[in-house]
């Protein structure tokens, strides 16, 4: 079993965001990175996967030479191996992104390496746009389910499952297949000491991808305008409790 | 034309569907074209005749006894269909679990771009839209390309509104050019959820606990005052990592959202992603050791103390008050 997942760099926001003075992106002196949640759990479901059925996970991004620290991170959990699709300057857009994958992917197969299976978040935290994994899909003619919450390969089958309008749908598709996974898929483990280790010293190929001309072209960012609201301070520790009955009665919930 | 393809749950059609139509209608007046529906399988037969109050003037049924199972790359293949034999200048979808992935099979069978969540848009050779990132903790402008727009529109971003229609009223069946591919991936069976107690985005309260209720048995208070209120416990995205609780309970950008009359938020600091997920709550009462944590912006009451002291502090005024 050969897992390829894809992640994109991500800055950590806390709890309110400030923008770059020219507004093209969150203004990340102060933070932290990540990669989104979705593919947290994308990248733990590769490892789970090779750990059960053999193989291998590589992981891969497309972002600016310093997202090699995400890469990093997933080599720290399991994954084996990693690309870096290196693009400084303006974020691509999903069909710019999904055509540079799909590129290295027919590249690495025409080398003799074939993935059974390509993992994505279901969409990126920051951009969200929901794009990428089914378009990498149309360019490899492969089948892709999205949403999925939980996943079972048996023999060359993938069988997966996601919340849908009435319940729940199952679907079971032939591998190779892409498939774009939530959280809650899973729970992703800590990295290890010794897997921090081997991962600082793993290599990981670089490449450079041309970039296709965005068809959603960002312009600006703004932030929303936040509800004018001034909070009614109840009162300290259980001080405040006499207040927050009469709050809760008003509302209408206290029980009768 | 601008068409919008219409999602609906058992024969009702879905609220993000009527906002996207809303949206639709706008966008058709400013254009001075019709706005026309695209309604998939012989399962929606009986949402076609309400369309018209949302000022649908065709609808467009694609029928196929195949189509009775959702196929995502099917129901795309009847999207293209009518892009090719209708020139639509725009086709629109809601910003929907199902809805975003159906678009992005439509972008990629056709190479178009696709903007997803839109709040707004301004129609002309290229449509200038506001989308929303981060969940809806940031808004992006941009410019959309392609012959014809393909976008989503942002769910509960605006009110559903109905409006006269212009024009006549055309009901058109037509079978959609449809291949076995189209079918690879098909729902193969379905589950219903298990029927119980009150879902997260339906309850009226939501108790929800972050990493300062400290333990998953600290939780135990938090469900207790749930339960006196007739609401669910809900959680942060600490907590769940944490192993805490399930992420089921998890509200947020990756999550649930949730719409209840009030939200008491325990030990959460409010980072933006949770508090995207709790945007549909009328009123937010937070319990907090910290005066200065972000989520007492987004509040509108707030009692400043340990969520351990402070919870069952609460719950015991609640029996008393209660009693009397």
């Amino acid at each position: 079993m050969d897992v390829l997942v894809c992640v994109k760099r991500v800055p950590v926001t806390g709890g309110r965001i400030s923008l770059t003075e020219d507004e093209q992106d969150i203004d990340t002196r102060y933070l932290g990175f990540t990669v989104s949640p979705h593919e947290e759990c994308a990248v733990e479901e590769s490892v789970r996967l090779v750990e059960a059925l053999g193989g291998s996970s590589t992981v891969l991004t497309l972002g600016p030479a310093v997202a090699e620290e995400q890469l990093r991170d997933a080599m720290a959990i399991g994954a084996n191996r990693a690309v870096l699709l290196e693009s400084e300057g303006p974020e691509w857009d999903g069909g710019a992104t999904a055509a540079a994958i799909a590129r290295v992917i027919a590249d690495h197969r025409d080398a003799g390496i074939a993935y059974d299976l390509l993992l994505f978040g279901n969409e990126s935290a920051d951009a969200g746009g929901y794009q990428v994994g089914v378009r990498v899909a149309h360019l490899l003619d492969l089948p892709c389910v999205t949403g999925v919450k939980q996943l079972e390969i048996l023999d060359e089958t993938a069988v997966a499952r996601r919340e849908g309008p009435g319940g729940f749908e199952i679907f079971e598709i032939p591998l190779p297949a892409v498939i774009a996974v939530k959280e809650g898929i899973n729970l992703p483990r800590y990295p290890s000491i010794p897997g921090r280790l081997r991962a600082k010293k793993a290599p990981v190929e670089r490449i450079q991808p041309e970039r296709a001309e965005p068809g959603l072209e960002k312009l600006r960012l703004r932030l929303p305008q936040g509800r004018d609201k001034q909070v009614e301070i109840l009162g300290d520790g259980a001080a405040g409790v006499e207040r927050a009955v009469d709050v809760l009665r008003q509302i209408g919930v206290m029980p009768s | 034309m601008i068409v919008g393809l219409v999602e609906h749950d058992g024969g009702v059609v879905s609220e993000p569907s009527l906002q996207m139509l809303t949206l639709g209608r706008r966008l058709a007046e400013r254009l001075g074209v019709p706005l026309a529906a695209l309604v998939i399988g012989s399962e929606a037969r009986p949402v076609v005749d309400g369309l018209a109050a949302y000022g649908v003037s065709a609808v467009h049924h694609a029928v196929d006894d195949r189509l009775d199972r959702y196929a995502p790359e099917a129901w795309a293949a009847c999207v293209a269909d009518l892009i090719a034999r209708a020139r639509p200048s725009a086709v629109l979808a809601p910003g929907t679990d199902r809805g975003n992935e159906v678009m992005a099979h439509v972008g990629a069978r056709t190479g178009l771009p696709v903007a997803a969540n839109c709040t707004e848009v301004e129609p002309g050779d290229q449509f200038l839209v506001t989308r929303l990132r981060w969940g809806g903790s940031l808004l992006e402008e941009a410019r959309l390309h392609g012959d014809v727009k393909l976008l989503t529109v942002a769910p509960h971003a605006f009110q559903a509104e109905e409006g006269p229609a212009a024009g006549g009223w055309n009901v058109e069946e037509f079978s959609p050019a449809l291949q076995d591919k189209d079918f690879r991936v098909q729902v193969a069976r379905q589950e219903g959820r298990p029927p119980g107690k009150v879902s997260l985005p339906e309850a009226r309260v939501v108790v929800g606990g972050g990493r300062g209720v400290g333990s998953p048995e600290g939780f135990a208070p938090l469900e207790e005052l749930a339960e006196l209120l007739g609401g669910v416990v809900g959680c942060s995205r600490v907590v769940t990592s944490l192993g805490w609780r399930p992420h089921t309970d998890q509200v947020g950008q990756t999550g649930v959202r949730i719409a209840p009359d009030v939200y008491i938020a325990c030990g959460i600091s409010g980072a933006i992603q949770h508090m995207v997920g709790a945007k549909g709550a009328k009123r937010i009462m937070v319990i907090n050791t910290d005066p200065q944590a972000p989520i007492l912006a987004h509040a509108d009451y707030a009692i400043i103390g340990d969520v351990q002291q402070v919870v069952p502090a609460l719950v015991s005024a609640i029996k008393e008050a209660k009693g009397r």
